[in-house]
Formats: C-alpha cells, sequence, structure tokens
C-alpha cells in the first residue's frame, strides 16, 4: 500500500465522525420538527402538560426538564462529600500505595457496574429503606433517584479530580511544609487552589454523565409526568420519559419525544464541551 | 585538490524550523567513501538535525524546511522520494530501538519487511547471519533468534539495530550518539566494530565524545551556532585546529 | 481531616460490595445448566410454575445468544474503523480536520445512550421496518466507536517516537510502518481498549429497548427482534410472574461486566511494564 491510499484510507475512517455526528443532529432536528411546529418552540419548553388523549394531544417538556435537573443537582450534592475524599486518598494521603490502588480498582468496578443493575439494587434495597425511614410513602422518586446516581458518578468525578491533585507540584507543597504548615493546611492552602480548576471541571463531566443516565432513574424516578414539587416526590427525567415511553408512541408523540431527545443532547454537549475545555486549560496551566 | 568522487556532498544545506531561525546554515562539505566522519559540536549547534537532514527525516514535520543541496553519488536527495533515500542512507538511533514485538531474527530482516520485500527463506537465513556476524552479534545470540531483541542487554540492542541497517546494504551509514546511552565497555565495542565497518559503508556519526572523534573518525566537523566552522582530517583538527572557536571547545572552554 | 478522608473514601467501597452482595446472594441458587441452555419461559408458564410452588423454568440463553450476535457484528465493525480513526487523530494530531475529528469523537462519547437508541430507531429500524438485531448492534457499534478511537490514539500517541522514526529510516513507507511497527507495539493498550469498550455497551439496555425490542425465541437471524441479556432483565423487572428469573440474569452480567474489567486492567498493568 502506497502513502497516498493510506493516507486515504485513514481520513476515509476519520470521515465516520462527522457522518455520524452529522446524521444525529441531522436526524434529531427533522423528527423534532413536527413537535416543534406543532406546539412552538418556546411552548414547548415551557409547557408542563403532557396528555395524549386523541384529538387533545398536548406536550410539554418542561416536566422532564426540572426533573432531570433537580436529579442531577442532587446527584451532584450527594457525590461530592464522598468523591472529593476518595480523590485526596488517592491522589495525596497515599498516593502510589497499595491501598490507593485498591481504592481506585473499586471505584472503577463501580463504574463498570451496568445502569439496570443499579436500578435494580436501588428498587429493591434503596426503595424499602426509603420507606421505612417515612421519607417518601412510595418510596421511589427524584430522592432515590438521585442517590443512586450519587453513587454512579462518583468514579468519574473521583478519578478525574485524583488526576489532578496528583499534579500539583511537590516544591509547592514542600515550600509550605518547610514554613510549618499541617498537611490540612496545605490541602487547604495549596493542593486545593493548584487543582481548583482541574477538580471543577471533573465535577462538570460528572455532571455530563448524570443528565443522559436513562436506566437508574426511569427505575426509580416514579414515572408521573409532573413537575416534581419536593425532592421526595416522584416525577421523569428526560431519559426516563424517553424509556418509558418510546416504545408505543407514535405521530405527534413520537415527535415530541424526539424532540426531547434533542434537548437532552443539546444540554449534554453543551456541558461536556464545557467541561472538556476547562480540562484541557487546566492540563496546560 | 584530490580528484576522488565523495560519496555524499552537502552544497550549501540549510535547515529552518521556523522562519525566522536557522538549525544549519549554509553548510558545505564532501564525504569520501569508506571513511569514518565524526560531527561534533556543542549541543544545539545542528549537528543531529543536520545528520537527519541526509536521510530527510525532516520530511516527516511540515513545518521544516531544507535548502541547498545534499548528493548522493553526484544526485540531489532532495529532489528523491524519502523512501529511495532511505533505503540507501541506514540511521542508527541514540537510545537503542529495536522493534520490540520482533524477535531478533526479524529485527534484523525488518528492512525488508517495512518494503515489502519478499526473501526467501535461505536469503533470509543468510542474511541475518552476514549482518550478526558482521556486528559481532553472531555468537551471542545465534541460538535465542527468535527471542524478542529488547530482551538484549544495550550495547547488543544498539548492535542489533546495526545490523538491521546494514541488512539494506546501505551506501551510507548515519548515527546519531549510538554510544551516549552505553556504558564504557558497551561503547568500546561498537568504536571497534565501526572501524571494521567503515570497509564496508561510509559512516557519518555525530558524537559529542571527544575522545570517540578521535579514536574512531577519519575525519572531522565541528559545528557551532549552525554553522560549520570547521572540516579537516580528524588529526589536523585535534593537534592543530584553525579556528579559534574549534580550538576552544576542544580544550573544553566550551561546552 | 486524615481519618474523615479515610472514612468517607472506605464508604464509596459500601455499594460496591452491597450491589455485589445483594446480586449474588438472591442470583446464585438461579444458576444452572438449564439457565443457560433454555430460553425464557412465557409470562403464563412461570404463573403455573409458581402457583405450582415449583421454581419457574427456563433461563436467559435467547439473551445470552442476543447480546453475543450484536456484541460480534458491533466490534467487527467498530475495531477496524475505530483503530484507523485512531491512527488518524494520531498521525495528524496538529491537522484542523484532526482537531474536528477529535471534538466529535468526545461529542459522541458523551451522547447519552436513549439517545443512541432514538437515532438508531430513525436510521436503521424506520427504513427497515422493524426491529432487528442489525439495529441493535448498529446502537452498539456507535456507543464502542469513541472508546476504540481514545484508546487507540492514545496508545500510539505515547510510543516513543524513534520507533516510528526507525522504522521509516529503514525505508518502509508509512503504512507498512504502521502495520508492522507501531499497531504491533501498541496492540496492548488497544485491545485493553476493546475489552474496556465491550463491557461498557454489553450492560446498555436504553439503546436495545428501541432497537433489538426483544424476543423469547432463541434466534440467529439479524434482521427480526433479538433479545439480550440487559433486556431480559428489564423485562424480568416489569413482569410480576418472571421477577423470581431477575437476581440469576443480573448476576450474570455482572460477573461478565466486571471480570472483563478486571481482565482490562490486568492486561494494561501488565502491558505497561
Amino acid at each position: 500500500m502506497n502513502d497516498r491510499l493510506y493516507k486515504i484510507l485513514l481520513f476515509a475512517a476519520a470521515l465516520i465522525m462527522p457522518i455520524v455526528c452529522g446524521g444525529v443532529v441531522y436526524a434529531l432536528v427533522t423528527d423534532a420538527y413536527e413537535a416543534f411546529e406543532h406546539f412552538g418552540f418556546f411552548k414547548f419548553l415551557t409547557s408542563s402538560e403532557w396528555s395524549y388523549t386523541e384529538g387533545a394531544e398536548q406536550y410539554g417538556a418542561l416536566p422532564f426538564i426540572t426533573g432531570t435537573l433537580m436529579t442531577t443537582l442532587l446527584a451532584l450534592i450527594f457525590c461530592i462529600p464522598f468523591s472529593l475524599p476518595v480523590a485526596l486518598f488517592v491522589g495525596e494521603y497515599f498516593k502510589g500505595t497499595k491501598v490507593a490502588a485498591v481504592l481506585s480498582t473499586v471505584t472503577d468496578l463501580l463504574a463498570g457496574i451496568p445502569s439496570i443493575i443499579y436500578g435494580l439494587w436501588g428498587f429493591y434495597t434503596l426503595r424499602p429503606i426509603i420507606m421505612a425511614l417515612n421519607i417518601s410513602p412510595q418510596g421511589s422518586g427524584v430522592l432515590t433517584a438521585s442517590l443512586v446516581l450519587a453513587i454512579m458518578i462518583i468514579p468519574y468525578a473521583a478519578s478525574l479530580s485524583a488526576e489532578f491533585i496528583k499534579m500539583v507540584p511537590n516544591d509547592l507543597k514542600e515550600g509550605a511544609y518547610s514554613l510549618g504548615a499541617t498537611r490540612a493546611e496545605v490541602i487547604r492552602k495549596v493542593v486545593f487552589p493548584v487543582a481548583g480548576s482541574g477538580i471543577f471541571s471533573s465535577y462538570i463531566l460528572a455532571i455530563g454523565r448524570a443528565l443522559g443516565e436513562t436506566m437508574t432513574v426511569t427505575m426509580l424516578i416514579g414515572n408521573t409526568n409532573n413537575i416534581p414539587d419536593s425532592i421526595t416526590s416522584t416525577g421523569n427525567s428526560m431519559a426516563s420519559i424517553i424509556a418509558n415511553q418510546f416504545g408505543e408512541a407514535d405521530d405527534l408523540r413520537l415527535s415530541s419525544l424526539i424532540a426531547i431527545g434533542l434537548i437532552l443532547f443539546l444540554i449534554t454537549a453543551a456541558i461536556n464541551m464545557v467541561g472538556k475545555m476547562m480540562i484541557k486549560r487546566a492540563r496546560i496551566a | 585538490m584530490e580528484s576522488v568522487k565523495p560519496i555524499l556532498e552537502f552544497k550549501k544545506t540549510c535547515v529552518s524550523y521556523t522562519k525566522q531561525t536557522m538549525a544549519v546554515k549554509y553548510v558545505s562539505a564532501a564525504i569520501e567513501q569508506n571513511t569514518i566522519t565524526a560531527i561534533m559540536g556543542p549541543s544545539g549547534c545542528g549537528k543531529s538535525t543536520l545528520l537527519r537532514a541526509v536521510n530527510l527525516m525532516h520530511n516527516l514535520y511540515q513545518n521544516i524546511r531544507v535548502d541547498g543541496e545534499i548528493l548522493l553519488n553526484g544526485e540531489n536527495i532532495l529532489s528523491m522520494e524519502p523512501i529511495d533515500v532511505r533505503r540507501r542512507i541506514g540511521m542508527v538511533f541514540q537510545r537503542p530501538a529495536p522493534f520490540p514485538t520482533m524477535s531478533i531474527y526479524d529485527n534484523v530482516l525488518s528492512g525488508f519487511a517495512l518494503n515489502g520485500i519478499k526473501l526467501s527463506k535461505a536469503e533470509k537465513d543468510a542474511t541475518v547471519e552476514r549482518c550478526l556476524r558482521s556486528v559481532a552479534l553472531w555468537d551471542e545470540v545465534k541460538d535465542v533468534l527468535n527471542k524478542k531483541g529488547t530482551f538484549l542487554s544495550g550495547g547488543q540492542q544498539q548492535r542489533l539495530c546495526i545490523a538491521r541497517a546494514l541488512a539494506m546494504k546501505p551506501d551510507v551509514l548515519l548515527m546519531d550518539e549510538p554510544t551516549s546511552a552505553l556504558d564504557p565497555i558497551a561503547t568500546k565495542h561498537i568504536e571497534e566494530l565501526l572501524l571494521e565497518l567503515q570497509k564496508e559503508v561510509t559512516i557519518l556519526i555525530v558524537t559529542h565524545n571527544m575522545g570517540q572523534a578521535k579514536r574512531i573518525s577519519s575525519k572531522s566537523m565541528f559545528m557551532y551556532l549552525g554553522e560549520l566552522v570547521e572540516y579537516g582530517d580528524t588529526e589536523t583538527m585535534f593537534t592543530n585546529p584553525s579556528d579559534e572557536r574549534t580550538k576552544a571547545y576542544l580544550t573544553g572552554k566550551m561546552g | 481531616m486524615l481519618w474523615g478522608v479515610c472514612l468517607l473514601a472506605a464508604l464509596t467501597a459500601v455499594p460496591l460490595l452491597a450491589i455485589l452482595g445483594e446480586v449474588l446472594l438472591r442470583g446464585y441458587d438461579q444458576l444452572s445448566w438449564s439457565f443457560f441452555t433454555e430460553p425464557t419461559p412465557t409470562a403464563y408458564k412461570a404463573m403455573k410454575a409458581i402457583e405450582a410452588g415449583e421454581p419457574i423454568p427456563g433461563g436467559i440463553a435467547n439473551g445470552i445468544v442476543g447480546t453475543m450476535i450484536m456484541l460480534g457484528m458491533a466490534v467487527v465493525v467498530a475495531v477496524p474503523v475505530g483503530i484507523l480513526c485512531g491512527a488518524f487523530l494520531a498521525e495528524n494530531s496538529k491537522n484542523r480536520f484532526a482537531q474536528i475529528v477529535s471534538y466529535l469523537t468526545d461529542l459522541l462519547q458523551g451522547t447519552p445512550s436513549v439517545i443512541v437508541g432514538i437515532i438508531t430507531y430513525i436510521w436503521v429500524v424506520v427504513p427497515m421496518k422493524g426491529y432487528s438485531a442489525i439495529a441493535g448492534s448498529v446502537a452498539l457499534c456507535i456507543m464502542m466507536l469513541p472508546l476504540i478511537i481514545r484508546s487507540t490514539e492514545e496508545t500510539l500517541k505515547i510510543l516513543p517516537a524513534s520507533l516510528k522514526e526507525a522504522g521509516l529510516a529503514l525505508g518502509g513507507n508509512k503504512a507498512r510502518v504502521m502495520m508492522k511497527v507501531q499497531l504491533p507495539a501498541a496492540f496492548g493498550g488497544i485491545f485493553t481498549g476493546v475489552l474496556l469498550a465491550i463491557s461498557r455497551v454489553i450492560g446498555e439496555t436504553a439503546p436495545l429497548m428501541f432497537t433489538a425490542l426483544g424476543c423469547s425465541l432463541i434466534r440467529f437471524s439479524i434482521d427480526k427482534p433479538i433479545s439480550a441479556v440487559p433486556l431480559l432483565i428489564w423485562e424480568f423487572f416489569n413482569d410480576p410472574n418472571l421477577q423470581e428469573l431477575i437476581w440469576g440474569a443480573s448476576l450474570f452480567l455482572l460477573l461478565f461486566v466486571l471480570t472483563l474489567n478486571l481482565t482490562a486492567k490486568y492486561l494494561a498493568k501488565k502491558w505497561n511494564q
């Protein structure tokens, strides 16, 4: 094979990316068009009606956008107190030791568990606990889904944060120690400020994961098409409404579900892009 | 002037990484056949850059420009196909780099594999033995030819890399500080080997080790800040350098 | 502070142990030879067995066969294309088009799997007028591609430059140096990447719901609906009569995925030395 042919072959393989991604956007936009045209783009985003009574069909994405944002935000809040210690454990306190390797294997395995199994565990183990604690009568809801989501995103946030904590130069830390700082002070005054933007960006990427998580949320959020009025009430996320109704939907409802898919795609793409950009910047600095 | 036709000739050769600065400036020199020519100079003087221009390694990077002429048997390399040039001009690098996934046997023959040249089993065996013998590695490895080249010691690996280059029967062998990663004993072996090899091939060697240049080369170049300051018999250069900068370098006043 | 960090970090191991423990305890006694060789029973059959106080007959063979068929087809396409595309990115990292491709790879990797399901439904299920194993494998393939591209690119980029230069200095052209020197040297990293990509997509449920659909028969045809292990778990979860089968299926899936993960990690470590 000569160099010309080789170049063409590699180029052709690389072309698959623009084709697939272009195809994704094109397919989503053309199939969502009907819903946007019927209800109006902003009306679709802000309406909280979701009724498929024939003749009076009314679809709006607001309950699901709210549901997604609530579960994601709560999951983030629950995830930080665990992922940050894991990152410090692996990246600072026990950097390079056997225990750190064990802990990162544990988080790697957590990341590997399929989301449907997380859903099962949430449904059969966590939900009864929530009911027993009298937090909510039916057990499922935004809170339950968020708790399991939080566990699912810990590995992503922790391993990336640990990478940035590891990169904090030793001479900076040694400088602080030589001035009499304690380890806790070094972490607060040196490690966090230096690794801060990297840690922050790892949480942005964790958000990107949580936004699109489907099966776990579908199995735990309760599947009601209303805006959740508290964290213990039931609802639906953008991903879970699609998972629940896509198979049985046609015409306008199908188009509305695809429209929700398009919105979800755009939000995750934007979040991931911001996260990646910040990571690149943090790596260079 | 002697009338020996040079095998390799630099004619106002320039190499530049950016538009403003030149790493090698207007180097002109003629290299005679079956000699060892040492290229010396402080680090950053352009000696490796000049060497890499000879087998068109710079073609791999878009922003590097090579100007002037480099003639191989009177033909300008710079206007030839890189692949043809590289088949005729072998190169040995600073760090021994046998291909990690190939056996010793396949490493010696890798030049043929990479050029898509098919050999019969007998030709292969003969080539492997000839090349390993000429780098004095045959007796050490003849029973482990199927082992990976990376199991060998550093000095053996470097000799394997020389054998790999010799297998293609090159006209010229370029060596970029081939012993700088090796211990003194392995270095000595390689030096003895090169003195033998100059009967077969013309050698151009970049070295930062003045003792090495003195021990093995018949001609020497001294480069400084991209310029070829002095080029001549090694003997003369070490005993009676004509340029102050060469003198300063050789007496250790310049690093 | 040290103790606080240790305590909270140790707590993250709790969910892993809890999930493993629950799936193991509830699932181990369902695993038997017939569980792997027989297809899923109908809800009626299962109901009869429950009424008679017998264990539910049948297993998840239809799911295992479906998963293997779809995975196989996805791997056959995604691995070569992914490696070539990864090689393109590693060889042309400064080129503008490569930067766009690299960005799109990130975009696709971050796309929620449920959206990959929608896309495949629009691209494959609608034109073929029906759910099929082909559609399912297209969805899995799209999800594997970015993972394979990235691992290939990264492994090729960390190879010492001297390797490629040595190959080129012998007169090899770029294609041969890639085939005979760079790719063999990168094999370990690429193989690990493929294993991880498989373990990533093998448990995916949402994209298969709209593409492969599911089927209670053991099927080998690729243009008809087909089952998969995660799809079966979803089915069992929704059907009260079949709930007993849920844990055996989950145990199988979980062990499969975690073994793939640990193998990949072990190989990566071994090949890095």
